[in-house]
């Protein structure tokens, strides 16, 4: 199988915290891997130095077998690579159209054309709009962001990492905040997504995790403590006691 | 009101004042012809300034600088080389679009208040050579008696009526021009960066790229405003780029209304009324644009155009309610 991403004993400390420290990983073309661990166990910046908004102390990543140790977040996007927030990160005074106009065309290179009308790209509009079908949020197009409820905007954070027709997809709590029927509703709409797109996913609800995916790592104060399928990782002892506490 | 109505009374709006521009002038007083023309100098550099602020997020505090680069490239090349209306504009707008390129490598390191700090010093270092390098730019004298160009047509624009409407008419294209690119993928983009610039760059946008265009975009349009300001005064000294101007087209796009190339041009209109009738009762003129800039931050943050539209918004709710 093709190795999609790598990280080779990367270490990212702040200060004196240290938030990840020595992981490695490897995930294969289209698998699904759930990244599990409690609450400061390092996930988010473990996305964010994938993503390439923090840059590692140490270790390298490679993304398609190219070193992306210290590419610049637009160019890892441009190699395939997405991710969504935790804390819904949207631009909440524009439109939801607008919102998925700026992610559909962020990899095209009508994004630096200045002479023609934006609404005149019909296969980008037409794009866009198919998008916010998908995610089922078609009817509130014209809707300003601030003003959807919190499910339609983690939909809509969904919507702007599909976007850009991403290889390798990093879903940051996807069902963070929502309800159970909303959290049900994500969750299915997780399911069907292409499944050549490979998804690493952190989520705190482990239905969900098991739903969404086979193999799954645990992360404890910045450490890979675990990994493995599903079965083996909820019969190791010491997830077992990092989650359910010392017998 | 629907959207679509909205848009054609827009439409309508935009149409009136086109012809009153159009066909006003001959019958204004000379002294309202000044203030128009003065006006529609300033909301071309106004709506240069509001690609990079409005849209794009990015105070810059040294944008005389630009006009004052247009200005001289007048004053230099049509008096010591004679040269003609055409030569002055592309090289008045080119130059400025040059510095920009270099000034943009240094400001744009930086965001928010550093800025503006590095755009009014650079500001100020186009302002002491127009000062100090005086074989070329005779310093503190400035250079005078520029003649009003000659484009080759049956009439002359020595007079200040047929000047107004070349300005006029440079005025309809750098308005249609900053339209086309706000209204495009591009501009589109520069509104992103605005909202959330660490969210453009995971997109995959190169989000320095595109202010570095915006920034020469805005100081080229800058350049234009110049040419057509130095042809207005046939003279052009260091005032032209003070940083009391700097300020003043800081002011105008802020007062009109951020984003919108419209309120820039109100802005304009609003700021040159202004110093000319207060320069009638005092010498504080930069007192009153001071009082003008706290008023504005705190009753109408959003500019004119922002105020009326919340009004008209607001207006419009209460009359749902009355009638339902």
């Amino acid at each position: 199988m093709a190795l999609v991403l790598t990280l080779s004993d990367v270490t990212k400390a702040f200060g004196g915290l240290t938030a990840v420290s020595g992981v490695s990983l490897s995930v294969g073309a289209g698998e699904r891997r759930a990244i599990i661990g409690p609450n400061g166990a390092g996930k988010t910046t473990l996305f964010s130095l994938i993503s390439g908004e923090q840059l590692p102390t140490s270790g390298q990543i490679q993304l398609f077998g190219q070193d992306i140790t210290r590419l610049a977040p637009h160019r890892r996007a441009a190699l395939g690579l997405t991710r969504t927030y935790q804390i819904t990160n949207l631009f909440p005074r524009l439109s939801v159209m607008e919102n998925c106009l700026l992610a559909v065309q962020g990899l095209r290179p009508m994004k630096f054309h200045l002479h023609r009308d934006l609404r005149r790209y019909p296969e980008v509009m037409e794009l866009t709009r198919g998008m916010l079908g998908a995610v089922g949020l078609l009817d509130k197009a014209g809707a300003t962001v601030r003003d959807l409820s919190h499910g339609e905007q983690r939909q809509l954070e969904i919507a702007l990492a599909l976007a850009g027709s991403p290889k390798l997809l990093l879903l940051d709590e996807p069902t963070a905040g929502l309800s159970p029927a909303e959290s049900a509703m994500m969750t299915a709409l997780l399911k069907q997504l292409d499944p050549s797109i490979t998804v690493l996913v952190i989520e705190h609800d482990m239905d969900v995790a098991f739903q969404l995916t086979d193999r799954i790592t645990v992360l404890h104060y910045g450490r890979v403590v675990a990994d493995g399928m599903r079965d083996e990782v909820t019969a190791n002892p010491l997830v077992q006691e990092i989650y359910l506490g010392a017998s | 009101m629907d959207g679509t109505a909205a848009v054609w009374w827009r439409r309508l709006g935009f149409a009136l004042v086109l012809v009153l521009l159009v066909a006003g002038p001959p019958y204004l007083p000379p002294f309202l012809l000044t203030l128009l023309t003065q006006t529609l100098i300033y909301a071309i550099l106004a709506m240069g300034l509001d690609l990079i602020l409005g849209y794009t997020g990015l105070s810059s505090l040294g944008h005389a600088a630009y006009l004052g680069l247009g200005a001289y490239s007048v004053g230099i090349l049509a008096t010591q080389y004679r040269a003609g209306f055409w030569t002055t504009l592309v090289v008045g707008i080119l130059l400025a679009t040059a510095v920009a390129a270099i000034f943009g490598l240094l400001a744009l390191r930086a965001t928010g208040v550093y800025f503006l700090m590095i755009t009014l010093a650079l500001g100020m270092v186009i302002w002491g050579l127009a000062n100090r390098w005086v074989s070329l730019t005779r310093g503190d004298n400035g250079i005078s008696s520029i003649p009003r160009p000659d484009l080759g047509l049956p009439w002359s624009f020595a007079a200040a009526v047929p000047y107004y409407y070349l300005v006029l008419a440079g005025f309809v294209v750098a308005f249609a021009v900053l339209r086309m690119i706000v209204r495009s993928p591009f501009g589109h983009t520069l509104v992103g960066i605005r909202e959330s610039e660490s969210r453009m760059r995971t997109l995959g946008y190169n989000v320095w790229l595109h202010k570095y265009i915006a920034f020469l975009i805005s100081g080229g349009v800058g350049g234009f405003a110049g040419v057509l300001w130095c042809y207005y005064n046939s003279y052009v000294s260091p005032s032209d780029l003070d940083l009391a101007v700097s300020i003043e087209i800081l002011l105008m796009v802020a007062l009109g209304g951020r984003g919108t190339l419209f309120g820039a041009t109100i802005g304009a209109a609003v700021i040159v009324l202004l110093k000319n009738l207060v320069s009638v009762y005092t010498q504080r003129w930069l007192l009153i644009l001071g009082l003008v800039y706290v008023g504005t931050i705190r009753y109408a943050p959003e500019g004119i155009v922002g105020a009326v539209s919340d009004w008209a918004h607001w207006s419009r709710l209460r009359l749902l309610w009355r009638s339902s």
